[in-house]
Parts: structure tokens; sequence; C-alpha cells
């Protein structure tokens, strides 16, 4: 951006490099819309100071949706992780059992994708890296009754917070969201309040579609944030910009490689930077 | 065909003057709106650029058929350009000419190599072949596990390995021995996951190819995937020299222009495409169809 004039093309280089962020066509014409306004009234004349603008306008977007984590007054925390196939649900599961451990919580895990191929093993491999314990059944067992248990060990044994890994599942295949609530309620029947979060999980190589599994997960699972895995590639993410705007959802955490180490808080100035870079 | 692109190219002409023709102008507002529609269906930026250069000049140079409306007739001529770039649909795997052959699977992570192994298997022996499944994903938790029950689902055999053989390329090798005492014609071999930016990761696919010499190397792309699929499926293409691309999740709602961008920066052909979890759940790619999902109809 080291260009002298605020002129069309400058404002289509700008619209590019938020589109290949994954930021979408509208929401990055939107953004520069006002900008657009305050250029043709003078207010901004220096190039270098769009991407501020743009950074004041992304972080105000992102920092709108902030809140407390809902941890529960009285343990277990039922988290409920949640997204499309392939997401990294399983895996995050895995790192945030490492990260709640190392903070001194006790954490159950919940093998409740009874679906997919060794699934519940790949979890259980996670539990072991972790010393966390499982609450498992055997494949094509009922992932509700799954639930059901583990909700139960978990008051039982007093654990901090137990995390239920579910299996992957496209928005669109309404018995498979169905079965989603179903889960949900399940967990509400057993501990009030419970779910106390929902995360969905979402790839960062995700495009336009990301928006639309957000809007039916939350419909479905009542999704409390996000989680952003697959950021140590070279995909950006921006979609989810579009995300938290709509329907003001939190991002939790993020993921930047496939170890137990490998989940970090997300920090909106770092996420806006990175946008920007090639 | 009343969805929306075409609803609002038939506003985009009505607004404007000389509605009854395709002009120069009119054509103009209307490729503004394909070009949106583009890129909300998650085509590459620089790939709708030169594609909507290939459009542009297919357009002005055409005649004005009297049967179709100005709307109907950009979109033809948009979908058409489409289904051209998609290319034919090619969904055989090519075989060597001294079995087995070996077909490597490769991709980002999560894109459902595992998954399209198992389909692949699948449709191979219902086409008369007898194929062996073998993981080379030694990282990945129960990810030899996982391609182990749809083996066993399916009935197909697996390359398990001995204790000691812990590196992807001694696996490979002695599945494809274990293929020729066997009589197997062909080796399926699912990799692990990996970013196109793992130096290390890339280089053991690089010494993969050469161990198995592969007649085919798959591309396993998730069809939600964004802007980011130039850059992988790029990467992969300039690494491996990738031969055929499956396009999985297909079953969802995404509209899939990644397909676009993977197909105009490698030039592979589009093989098969993923509609479900389970392993019948494969098709043949049918550019006619991702064309008209690509433009939301
Ligand atoms: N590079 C990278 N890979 C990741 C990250 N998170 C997950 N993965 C990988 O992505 C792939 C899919 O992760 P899983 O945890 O199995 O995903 P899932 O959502 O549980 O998948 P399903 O249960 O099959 O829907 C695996 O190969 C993971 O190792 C991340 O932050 N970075
Ligand atoms: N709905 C749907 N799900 C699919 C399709 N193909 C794969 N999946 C699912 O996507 C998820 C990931 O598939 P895998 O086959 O494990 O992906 P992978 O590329 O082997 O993953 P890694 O080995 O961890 O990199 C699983 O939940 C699969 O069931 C498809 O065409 N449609
Ligand atoms: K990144
Ligand atoms: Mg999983
Ligand atoms: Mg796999």
């Amino acid at each position: 951006l080291g260009k002298k004039e605020i002129d069309a093309d400058l404002l289509e280089e700008l619209e590019y490099t938020l589109i290949s962020a994954d930021i979408g066509v509208r929401t990055a014409n939107e953004i520069l819309e006002g900008i657009r306004q305050r250029v043709d009234r003078h207010l901004v004349n220096d190039p270098s100071e769009l991407r501020q603008l743009i950074s004041e306008h992304l972080l105000g977007v992102l920092e709108a949706s902030d809140r407390p984590l809902n941890f529960a007054a009285e343990a277990p925390t039922v988290v409920l992780m949640v997204g499309v196939n392939g997401s990294g649900k399983t895996t995050t599961t895995g790192k945030l059992a490492a990260r709640f451990s190392g903070e001194g919580k006790t954490v159950l895990m919940c093998a409740a994708d009874t679906f997919r191929a060794a699934a519940i093993e790949q979890l259980e491999v996670w539990g072991q890296r972790t010393k966390s314990d499982i609450i498992r059944q055997s494949q094509g067992s009922d992932p509700s009754a799954v639930v059901f248990d583990a909700l139960h060990a978990a008051r039982a044994r007093k654990s901090d917070v137990l995390l239920v890994d579910t299996a992957g599942r496209l928005h669109t295949k309404s018995n498979l969201m169905v079965e989603l609530e179903k889960m949900r309620r399940t967990a509400g029947r057993v501990i009030e309040g419970a779910p106390h979060e929902v995360w969905l999980v979402l790839d960062a190589t995700t495009g336009q579609n990301g928006l639309e599994q957000a809007r039916k997960f939350t419909e479905s699972a009542g999704v409390t944030g996000l989680i952003l895995t697959k950021l140590d590639g070279t995909a950006k993410g921006g979609i989810v910009v579009a995300i938290t705007r709509e329907l003001n959802l939190p991002i939790r955490f993020i993921g930047v490689g496939e170890q137990a180490e490998d989940l970090l808080p997300f920090e909106p100035e770092k996420f806006i930077s990175s946008l920007f870079e090639a | 065909m009343f969805d929306s692109l075409s609803d609002k190219l038939q506003r985009v002409f009505k607004n404007i003057r000389g509605e009854g023709k395709l002009t120069a102008e009119n054509m103009e507002v209307a490729l503004k709106e394909i070009r949106v529609a583009l890129l909300e269906a998650d085509v590459h930026f620089k790939v709708v650029k030169a594609f909507m250069e290939g459009v542009r000049t297919k357009a002005l140079g055409q005649e004005v058929l009297s049967s179709f409306s100005p709307a109907q007739q950009v979109i033809k001529i948009v979908r058409d350009e489409l289904i051209t770039v998609l290319g034919t649909h090619t969904a055989r795997l090519r075989t060597a000419n001294q079995p087995p052959t070996v077909v490597m699977v490769v991709g980002l992570q999560g894109s459902g190599k595992t998954t399209s192994s198992g389909k692949l298997a699948r449709y191979l022996s219902k086409n008369g072949h007898r194929p062996l499944l073998v993981s080379v994903d030694v990282y990945r938790p129960a990810a030899r596990q996982q391609l182990a029950v749809l083996a066993k689902d399916l009935g197909i055999p697996i390359y398990e390995g001995t204790p000691e053989e812990t590196k992807p390329v001694d696996l490979a090798r002695s599945a494809r021995r274990e293929a020729e005492i066997s009589g197997r014609d062909m080796v399926l071999v699912d990799t692990a996951g990996r970013l196109h930016i793992d130096e290390d990761l890339m280089t053991e696919l690089s010494q993969l190819k050469e161990a198995l010499n592969p007649t085919e190397i798959l591309f396993v792309a998730d069809a939600m995937t964004g802007q980011d699929a130039v850059k992988s499926a790029e990467e992969f293409h300039k690494r491996l020299g990738i031969t055929g691309v499956v396009l999985t999740k297909m079953d969802g709602d995404a509209r899939g222009g990644a397909a676009l961008s993977i197909r105009h920066i490698t030039g592979q052909p589009l093989k098969f495409v993923g509609t479900g979890e389970k392993s019948d759940a494969l098709e043949a790619f049918h550019p006619d169809r991702a064309a008209s999902r690509i433009l939301g109809m």
C-alpha cells in the first residue's frame, strides 16, 4: 500500500485483499463503501490511513461479540463441540483437554461420535496424551446415550470440565441436526444449564459456506462461540468476520497445528493484521 | 429457471436501456453480477478475473438470438464457458501397463482422503479390479485404524504393515510387493493430511512418489474450500504433478467454486465427487452440474 493517491485502483486492490482472505465480496464492499464515503468527503486523504481504518472497523466487529466464558457455577462445565466433517473437532477437543488440565482442572471427555470409523479410538489417543478419562460406548450406539452417561459420570466424579466430541455433520442434513438437538436437550436434562458452551469448530480454509454453517449450527445446537482451526496454513479464515457480525459469536481459540499445544486464545489484532499479509 | 442469479440478471436488463439486446453496456452490468456470483461461490478472485475476460470476448462477438432474453443469453454464455473450463467428465482412473497400478491419495488435513480411499476401493472392485488398500498416515491418531475399519466393512484387503515399518515409504513399498505377490492389480495409498507449506511432509510425498511410481496422484479437496484452494492445489501440483482431483462433501450446500480454481491452476481433471460419508457416496464429476451449482442455479 505504498501508493500516493486514493483512487479506484487502490480501492480495488483493497477489495481483493479482503476477498482473498475469504471475507466475502459483500462484506468487503460494505466495509469499503464506508471508506469510500469518507474519501469522497475528503475525510481521508492518505492511502496509508486506509489499512488502519479497515483494521479499526474489523476490530470493532470482532470485539463487539466478546464476552466472558460461561463456566458453570457448580462443576462440571459442559462443552459441546460441533461442526462439519473434518473441521478439527476431535483434535481440538484433545487440545482443550490439554489446556484445561494445564490450568489444574480435571477433564472428562465424551466420545459422542459413534458414527465415523475409528473416531472413538482417535479420541482415546487424545485421552492418553492428555491423561484424561473418556466415556465411550461402542461404534453405532446412540450418541445421546453416551452423552447421558458422560454427564452422570462427570457429576459423580466431580470433573471440572466435560468435553463432548460429536460426529462431523453437514448443516444441511436435517436428521443429523436433529440428533445434535437431542444431545443438547439430553445434556440439559441431566445437568441444568448444560451444555454451558457450544463451540463451532470451523476450518480456516472454509469459504463463504462458513456463514450458512454457523447459522444452521446456531439454530440447532445453540452455538456460543467459534474455534478457528488450521490457521497454521495460508488460509486466513476471513469468513469469521461475516459470522461474528451476523450471529454475534465470539471467537474463542485458534488451532495452529496438530499437536496438543497448538491451540491459542484468539487475538483479534493479530488476526486482523494477518489478513493483510500475503 | 427462476433462481436468484437469473432473476437478478432479468432485473439488470429491465433497468437499462436497450433491454431487448445484448450490448456492450448492458453486458458490463450483467458481468458485474456474474462476478459477484462467482466470488460468492468461492472461485478465486484471479480465476474470476481471467474467466470474465474470456466471457466478455465471447459474449460481444455473439449473434443475438431472438429466442433468448438477454439475461438467459448471458447465463448461457457463462455456463457454457464454465463447462469448457471445468472439462469433460473423466471418471476413469488410468491403469499402469505393468500391474499393480499405484494410486496415491493426497491433500490437506480433513479433506476426505481416507473416506475417499475407501470409496475408490469399493468403486474399483465393483469395476472388476482387485484393489489393495494401505494407509501411510503414521501421524494422526487412529488414522490407520480408520482405514482398516473401512476396509473390513467393505471386505477389501488392507496392508497392515509390521511393527518395524514405521516409515510411510517402507509401508508403501511393502504394500506394493504384497499386491504383486497376492495378485492385486491396484494399490490405493492413503496418505496423511498435510499443509502445502509443510516442507518436511511435502518432501515425504515426493519420496513416496519416487518409490512407488504411481499412475494416479489424486488431490482430494473439500468443496467448502474458499480462496486458499488455489494456493494449496498449486503447491501440491508443483511438488507432485497431481493427475486428478476428487471434490468431497458435495452433499452439502457449498457452491464448490474451488473446483474451478483448482482446475484452472492445475489443468488437471476433476474425476470424482464425494456426496456423503458412506462408502457408496462417490460419483463421476459432471461439469454441467458443477457449472450450474457454481452459478447458484
Ligand atoms: N494443520 C492443522 N491441522 C489440524 C488442526 N486441527 C485439526 N487438524 C487436522 O485436521 C484433520 C481433521 O481433524 P479432526 O480433529 O479429525 O476433525 P473432526 O472435525 O473431528 O473430523 P470428523 O470427526 O471426521 O468430522 C486431522 O488431520 C487433524 O490433525 C490445526 O489447527 N492445524
Ligand atoms: N458429508 C460428507 N462427508 C465426507 C465426505 N468425504 C469425507 N467426509 C467426512 O469428512 C471427514 C474427514 O474425512 P477423512 O476421510 O477422515 O479425511 P482425511 O482427509 O483422511 O483426514 P486426515 O487424514 O485427518 O487428513 C469425515 O467425517 C468423513 O466422514 C463427503 O463426500 N461427504
Ligand atoms: K494463516
Ligand atoms: Mg472427529
Ligand atoms: Mg485420513
